[in-house]
């Protein structure tokens, strides 16, 4: 079964090529451009694993990483934050909030893909 | 009246009642619950300046001259206000110098002299012991006039009686053998008698009461109140002569005035009463409006009684005695026994204070140092407490004979009111040596000594003979045509000074032949080094509240010889009380542990001091003592060390209050650091934020390029182009930042310049016009008329325009956009505003549009900017002196404006300087 992937970034260069990076390794892509978007998409698509940038408009990611625990309805789902914000401080806050990895930006594409396979293999 | 046996036993019982009185309040005393503390008590005791010349002598003397009267309380009632200053001062010293007299005071001050006390105590003892008899008189003769009562007949001639006739003699010894039992039971180191102080008091209530007693009776028993009293003098022709100037002039109101308020300072009895027996610096405070409250209430009468009485008695009667021989003729037998009692009460108190002061004052100055000197070849007796006791007992003795003797010989001779103010003159030439000696450090010994005889033997010529020749001792002739007829040497008329009444005119020669000589005298050298170390502790007294003396000593002395030394003058007992006493107070148990130093050298001076005096005290301590003199220059480096110190002292307090505000500036320094320290993590944080995003994307793009170069053409060419446009934001971004930091520090080059802002409009419309065109955009200008010139850089405002005209061909809707550039004149100055249709701004991001890295805009369109853009613009036109702000309502446009202010040459010429130094460092190089 195809794995379904969130992208919730509100950078659209980024998520272009995030979107086309999935894609290339068969994943079901669908995105998202703000943290509001992001959540109602996460409730009604069911993702398998999100890939969640932190500074986003209307509600930023560690917000939707909160709502997204504190629902259990969507236990199960993965949460990778994928941030510009590299700081110590909010590595550890997204990991405290629930997030199972956390990539600072810019990355490496052969990582990213990699963090993502292991995840989703995790979970299996 | 039934006679003689009854006045004199309620005489004695009075007397017996104080004595009871003053011993409860010694008992009281002993055990800790002294009633002296109280405030009123001390203002109570200072009344015994109102003595029987008051209780009789006021009435007499108004009969005479009027209002005359009054400036003997018209001058310590305005003297009072003095007291919280000068009286405080004279407290302080005595009570950390032990003064037990007036002579101590002065002697004390310049030196611990002898002979300077032995002077003092002469002068007090002849100028007061006329002011005595005049009490005897008083005493004898109200005795003499109640006992014919009812009948009313002025007492004989005293000298017509023989001596053992005469009652004022027994009423001498009488009082002699009291002012014993007051004063001098027992020796006090610090010479205080709480009794004493407790039965003159109630002494002061008594003669106010009866004074007041009889005024009442006279005004409101004989007449119908003040206004009738006047009226009936007024239609018998007695009011007329008192109300009109009776004294000649002002002169002789302020000579009274002034020479009163003197007195009530330096008469030996208001020392004693007022310094001495002084218990708590508080007590002045009461004292100085309760005193001049009580001189008030025992004058209101004083009219009333001096005009009924000439209206009931009639010339036979002496006014003297108006307020005892009222109540008489009116047969008010208790009105005039209790009139009787008050005059005693008056007469009693002033008799018993100024003799124990005097005797003191004879002991400690005249007689001890007699018996030093006597006793540097004879030793001395083991126990001198006995022999002192004695010396004081026969002094007080000794004094009222004296005053008994002299109203022998010239009772009859002077009204009472002149014998008063004899006395009073005398003791005011204690003044400049006193009252100089508390503010100027430059009275000497021999100053004082040469002001002091100078002002008696002037007092005594212009005043005191002038006085022996009126009873008839002198020739008249030496008053009225001078000695030896030379008329410039007239007693009352000296080098010339006619027409003066002699109490102003021996005021003004004594007290001029006193200051001038004491203060050319001591001029003659500079201070020794005794007077230099006491002149600092009297002068400075209110500075240091601990007495310094003790810095002035050096020496070794054994502590057992000290204390046999007080024991011999205080009593073994009394002494070892002293001594452990101490101990306690340095903190030791045992007065073996005492080290002797300079310090208790100087208790055991003290203690001695309130014995014997401080000159005596320091003769006797320098002779068990192994004493190093200290020079001149060792005591003045003291004295300055002393001023050093409070000068230091003073510099600490201002520096530890510059720290203080320097330590507040720098917490708020520090915190506005703390703050900007945050804003640039902010910042530093958003910078790398904003530059990571594109890296991302230049970043991801590049590795699936890179990875797979198979990839389509057409995703290709898309990436590639993405790549290129994320690299433009990135230098873009850079560059922003750079210009930012280098505005915010300052360091920017301002190529300032006179600029006309429509030229710089238009230019700036005309580049940015594809950007409007490619967008279907329209640009309107509305530029004002005349000529918009102002002092800024042309290229920064270039650089604000075109940020405003970009944003809003950014924000314009495509193809129905329309932008309206306006500038016009305000009062602020010029205002530039870009005007866009867009769809404005939303409000919550509106107060923030001006920080970095807030940008406005739709969410999902993000716009392309860096967010940095309307930060710099907001800095240059800040920088150029103008304000830039935003006005939006969302959904209807948004309109940016910004004001500079017109160019101004003369304020440019100062502001253009300040910007080159300040902020253009670069070029000025």
């Amino acid at each position: 079964m195809t794995k379904k992937i969130l992208i919730a970034d509100d950078e659209p260069n980024i998520l272009i090529s995030v979107d086309y990076l999935m894609r290339r390794e068969g994943f079901e892509v669908i995105v998202a451009r703000d943290g509001e978007e992001a959540l109602s998409s996460i409730r009604s698509d069911r993702p398998d694993i999100v890939l969640l940038d932190v500074m986003m408009p209307k509600l930023d990611g560690f917000e939707v990483c909160k709502a997204v625990r504190a629902d259990p309805a969507l236990e199960g789902v993965r949460i990778l934050m994928l941030t510009a914000k590299g700081r110590d401080a909010d590595v550890a806050k997204g990991l405290s909030l629930g997030a199972d990895a956390y990539v600072p930006k810019p990355f490496s594409t052969r990582d990213l893909v990699a963090q993502v396979k292991a995840l989703l293999d995790s979970e299996a | 009246m039934s006679g003689g046996p009854l006045i004199a036993g309620v005489s004695l019982l009075y007397l017996g009642l104080l004595f009871a009185i003053a011993h409860w309040a010694d008992r009281r005393a002993a055990r800790g619950r002294s009633v002296i503390a109280h405030p009123a008590i001390y203002a109570l005791s200072l009344a015994v300046y109102c003595t029987a010349w008051t209780f009789y002598g006021s009435v007499g003397r108004a009969a005479e001259t009027g209002l005359g009267f009054l400036p003997i309380y018209l001058g310590p009632t305005l003297a009072a206000a003095l007291w919280g200053v000068l009286l405080l001062k004279m407290v302080r010293v005595s009570k950390s110098q032990r003064i037990t007299s007036i002579a101590d005071f002065i002697a004390s001050r310049y030196g611990k002299s002898h002979v300077l006390g032995g002077l003092v105590t002469v002068i007090a003892v002849v100028g007061v012991v006329p002011y005595i008899a005049l009490q005897l008189k008083a005493v004898s003769s109200s005795f003499s006039i109640l006992l014919q009562y009812p009948e009313i007949r002025m007492p004989r001639h005293a000298d017509t009686l023989p001596v053992w006739q005469d009652t004022a003699l027994y009423v001498a010894l009488v009082l002699a053998a009291f002012t014993v039992l007051f004063g001098a039971r027992h020796l006090d180191a610090s010479e205080r008698h709480e009794g004493m102080v407790a039965a003159i008091a109630f002494e002061s209530i008594v003669k106010l009461a009866a004074f007041i007693a009889v005024g009442l009776f006279v005004t409101f028993g004989l007449y119908g109140g003040f206004g009738e009293v006047f009226r009936m003098a007024r239609e018998a022709g007695y009011l007329k002569p008192l109300l009109g100037p009776a004294l000649d002039g002002y002169r002789a109101w302020f000579s009274l005035s002034f020479l009163s308020a003197l007195a009530v300072l330096l008469l030996p009895r208001q020392f004693q009463m007022g310094v001495v027996e002084n218990s708590s610096e508080h007590q002045l405070r009461r004292a100085v409006w309760m005193f001049p409250l009580y001189l008030l209430l025992i004058n209101i009468f004083v009219l009333p009684i001096a005009l009924a009485g000439q209206l009931e008695l009639g010339a036979g009667v002496d006014a003297d005695t108006f307020v005892l021989t009222l109540p008489m003729a009116h047969r008010q037998e208790s009105l005039a026994l209790f009139a009787y009692i008050g005059g005693l009460s008056a007469a009693t108190g002033m008799v018993i204070v100024e003799t124990v002061a005097l005797s003191t004052m004879v002991c400690n100055d005249l007689v001890m140092p007699g018996l030093l000197r006597r006793w540097q070849r004879v030793a001395p007796p083991v126990d001198l407490s006995v022999l002192l006791l004695r010396i004081r007992r026969g002094a007080i003795f000794g004094i009222l004979l004296l005053g008994y003797l002299y109203f022998r010989l010239a009772g009859e001779a002077y009204a009472l009111v002149s014998i008063g103010l004899i006395s009073f003159a005398a003791v005011a030439q204690f003044a400049p040596a006193m009252i100089g000696g508390l503010y100027w450090r430059g009275g000497t010994r021999e100053g004082a000594l040469a002001g002091l005889s100078a002002g008696f033997l002037m007092w005594a010529y212009t005043l005191l003979l002038p006085s022996f020749a009126k009873s008839g001792w002198l020739p008249a002739a030496f008053v009225d045509l001078g000695p030896f007829g030379l008329s410039w040497l007239k007693p009352q008329a000296l080098f010339g000074l006619e027409g003066w009444d002699q109490i102003s005119h021996c005021l003004f020669w004594s007290l001029a032949a006193n200051t001038g000589a004491f203060v050319l005298v001591s001029l003659l050298r500079v201070p020794n080094a005794a007077e230099a170390a006491q002149a600092g502790v009297f002068v400075d007294a209110l500075k240091n509240r601990r007495s310094a003396s003790a810095r002035f000593w050096r020496g070794g002395a054994e502590v057992s010889e000290l204390m046999d030394l007080a024991g011999r003058f205080l009593g073994a007992e009394r002494a070892r009380q002293a001594f452990y006493g101490y101990a306690g107070e340095r903190g030791l148990a045992e007065v073996s542990d005492l080290p002797a130093d300079a310090q208790t050298v100087h208790f055991v001076e003290t203690l001695l001091a309130g014995a014997i005096g401080s000159a005596s005290a320091r003769v006797m301590v320098a002779s068990v003592a192994q004493e190093e003199p200290l020079g001149l220059e060792e005591v003045l480096d003291i004295l300055d060390e002393a001023s050093q110190i409070r000068a230091y002292s003073r510099e600490l307090e201002q520096k530890s209050r510059e720290l203080e505000a320097a330590s507040a500036e720098l917490r708020a320094a520090n915190v506005r650091l703390q703050e900007l320290d945050r804003l640039k993590d902010d910042f530093m944080s958003s910078v790398t934020h904003e530059l990571r995003t594109p890296l991302t994307s230049i970043r991801a793009f590049s590795e699936i390029l890179h990875e797979d170069p198979e990839a389509d053409l057409e995703d290709r060419k898309r990436f590639l182009g993405i790549i290129v446009s994320e690299t433009e934001r990135l230098s873009r971004l850079v560059n922003q930042v750079l210009d930012l930091a280098k505005i915010e520090s300052t360091h920017a080059e301002w190529r300032l310049g006179e600029v006309d802002l429509a030229g710089v409009i238009r230019e700036s419309v005309q580049t940015t016009e594809q950007l409007f065109r490619d967008k279907g955009a329209v640009v309107q200008l509305d530029l004002m008329e005349g000529t918009a010139v102002s002092w800024a850089d042309r290229d920064r405002l270039m650089q604000v325009m075109l940020n405003l005209l970009s944003n809003a061909a950014k924000f314009v809707p495509a193809d129905t956009g329309s932008v309206e550039v306006r500038l016009k004149e305000t009062s602020a100055g010029f205002q530039v505003d870009v005007m866009d249709n867009g769809q404005g701004i939303q409000p919550d991001v509106l107060p923030a549009i001006f920080e970095k890295f807030r940008q406005g805009g739709d969410d999902y369109a993000k716009p392309v900017g860096t967010g940095l853009g309307l930060p710099i613009c907001r800095q240059i036109i800040e920088h150029l002196g103008g304000r830039i702000w935003v006005q939006s309502t969302f959904g209807k446009g948004a309109t940016f404006s910004f004001t500079l202010p017109p160019e101004n040459r003369d304020a440019r010429a100062g502001k253009s300087r300040q910007v080159h130094d300040e902020e253009d460092p670069h070029r000025r190089r």
